[in-house]
């Protein structure tokens, strides 16, 4: 009892402390507290799959885009009203997961991987050959018409500060309750020791397929609010390189905690956006820093909190 | 026997590229009884038992649960139907809590009741004497304590069948005993398959004996029935100590 209201205590922490910063920081800051939030979502979506299920995807970089021009494209090709393309591009993303988990799951370790790269290449090059919808490389803005919800504009600094803080705290609660229930528990359990869960009577294939499912959603409404706040859809978005990055904030952040997510993406955000004002080879600083991180705390940080202080970190 | 069976098994066999575990392996298993599986290493008793479990899958031949074929059935399917099973080589889940490894065992029975869950756990724990323990993590304890937390994983799940395969192996002389006064409590109360490879407490716990030989069945019987077969004698017990 007492570490599950530890855990309800941090997690409403961390959205007080969230929410109090949008009043404090100067406006800059705001800006890249509502683009880090955002991007916590999707690496709270690849978490659930990698650091709870222990699937480790690389082509995350698809439920990204399927949410993001699943939103995009019907809300400026079809005229869809903001909240119904929204749920659209979720949807859109959950759809794709199941497919690509259907597939995917066939395999498992090295192949899982190099097959979910694989599908993610495909559908950045779908992206690309249908460019006559998609606007390919290019890619295409979102009006600013188009980015207002109950007449609140989301391209304000408050607009765009709020809704990405209630989308992520909606996604950090949601997903710290559904870790810590029997669904998620059994995940962790794969993730220890597949054959023994299955051994327990737990039909692994299909609480894989649905861990697949929820975590391509979350990546999905990630892709979406990033294209809701921040107004362009772009094949970018759906490029290896956006595979690798929830991995990366994952892994800095701490995999298999509710909190490594954002404290990754965080992290990683200021430290290239810090090293980028002394030197051009921030790259390279970055790429230190990163070094000893995973020489000195392999979990993470969150996981390395857990570890020495923090026991109960869900 | 005037006993009911349990579960059944029919001309089942495996074969490794061209090379036989199991032959033809007909067997059965009295309801409440403690049945052993014995045979010599290489015997086939942990192919046998992974193809009753549906750990194996098995080239030819059936298997029966309380008089259903289940040989079509994946591996989870017939845990739920109640048959549990504990790996030869220690398998838990380590970075877990004692507890949540037993939880794990029971939650699918209760169905989203957390209070019975934890109260089963608690029980089953404290009586495999791990009580003290349950809020440890399970890859920190000792590999005994490991073996018995497989033992309690089995009975959270209030099996039908119980296959333990070779649950004392590697265990110090005292465990063993704990491990045989357990058995002997169970007396009754569950159908228990149990490979194993320690004769004492193969003649104190089992109520039958099945002899597996280069995967095929050598002979069938009551502990002291065994004990006397020549056949068993010339291919297994003369090369073990089988007295007490």
């Amino acid at each position: 009892m007492t570490a599950s209201r530890k855990s309800m205590g941090l997690h409403l922490g961390v959205l007080v402390v969230l929410a109090a910063l949008f009043f404090i920081l100067p406006p800059y800051h705001t800006g890249n507290m509502a683009r880090i939030m955002v991007l916590a979502i999707y690496a709270m979506g690849y978490n659930f799959l990698f650091g709870y299920t222990g699937l480790l995807s690389l082509g995350h970089a698809l439920f990204f885009a399927a949410g993001m021009y699943g939103f995009g494209m019907t809300v400026t090709q079809l005229g869809l009203p903001v909240p119904v393309a929204f749920a659209f591009g979720i949807l859109a993303a959950a759809v794709v997961s199941l497919v690509i988990g259907l597939l995917a799951l066939r395999t498992s370790g090295v192949a899982f991987m190099i097959v979910t790269l694989m599908f993610a290449q495909a559908g950045y090059l779908t992206i690309l050959y249908f460019g006559e919808y998609t606007r390919g490389d290019e890619g295409f803005v979102i009006k600013q018409a188009q980015r207002t919800v109950a007449g609140i504009d989301l391209t304000s600094e408050a607009g765009r500060y709020g809704a990405a803080f209630i989308l992520f705290a909606i996604c950090f609660l949601l997903l710290a309750r559904l870790v810590q229930s029997p669904f998620g528990r059994t995940l962790i359990a794969i993730r220890e020791n597949e054959e023994r869960t299955r051994m327990l009577g737990y039909d692994a294939t299909r609480l894989k397929l649905q861990a697949i499912v929820v975590s391509g959603a979350v990546s999905g409404m990630g892709g979406a609010t990033y294209a809701l706040l921040f107004g362009y859809v772009g094949a970018t978005f759906a490029t290896v390189q956006y595979s690798i990055f929830p991995l990366l904030w994952v892994l800095l952040g701490g995999a298999g905690t509710t909190v490594g997510p954002l404290i990754g993406v965080l992290f990683m955000f200021y430290l290239i956006d810090i090293s980028s004002s002394y030197t051009d080879a921030y790259m390279l600083i970055a790429g230190v820093v990163l070094v000893l991180l995973t020489m000195f705390a392999p979990q993470g940080l969150a996981g390395e909190l857990r570890k020495r202080v923090m026991p109960w970190l869900p | 026997m005037a006993t009911v069976n349990i579960l059944h098994t029919s001309g089942l066999t495996k074969t490794y590229a061209g090379i036989k575990a199991n032959t033809d392996v007909d067997f059965e298993l009295a309801q409440g009884k403690i049945t052993a599986l014995i045979g010599p290493n290489g015997a086939g008793k942990s192919t046998f038992v992974g193809m009753v479990s549906g750990r194996i899958e098995a080239t030819r031949g059936q298997v029966f649960f309380e008089g259903k074929d289940i040989s079509k059935l994946p591996a989870h399917k017939r845990i739920q139907l109640g048959i549990a099973y504990t790996f030869q080589i220690t398998s838990v889940f380590p970075g877990l809590t004692l507890h949540e490894n037993v939880a794990l065992a029971a939650r699918r029975a209760f169905r989203g009741d957390e209070a019975a869950v934890d109260a089963k756990v608690r029980t089953v724990l404290t009586r495999v004497g791990l009580g003290e323990r349950a809020n440890q993590i399970a890859g920190d304890q000792s590999y005994g304590h490991q073996r018995l937390l497989e033992i309690a994983m089995g009975f959270a799940q209030d099996p039908k069948v119980f296959i333990l395969d070779e649950p004392t192996q590697g265990l110090a002389e005292s465990e063993v005993q704990d491990f045989i006064q357990l058995m002997k409590s169970l007396a009754g109360e569950v159908t228990i398959l149990l490979i194993e490879h320690n004769m004492t407490v193969v003649m104190e716990t089992a109520d039958h004996i099945t002899v597996l030989d280069q995967g095929m069945v050598l002979a069938n019987g009551t502990p002291s029935e065994i004990h006397e077969n020549a056949a068993v004698q010339a291919a297994y017990l003369g090369t073990t100590d089988a007295e007490d």
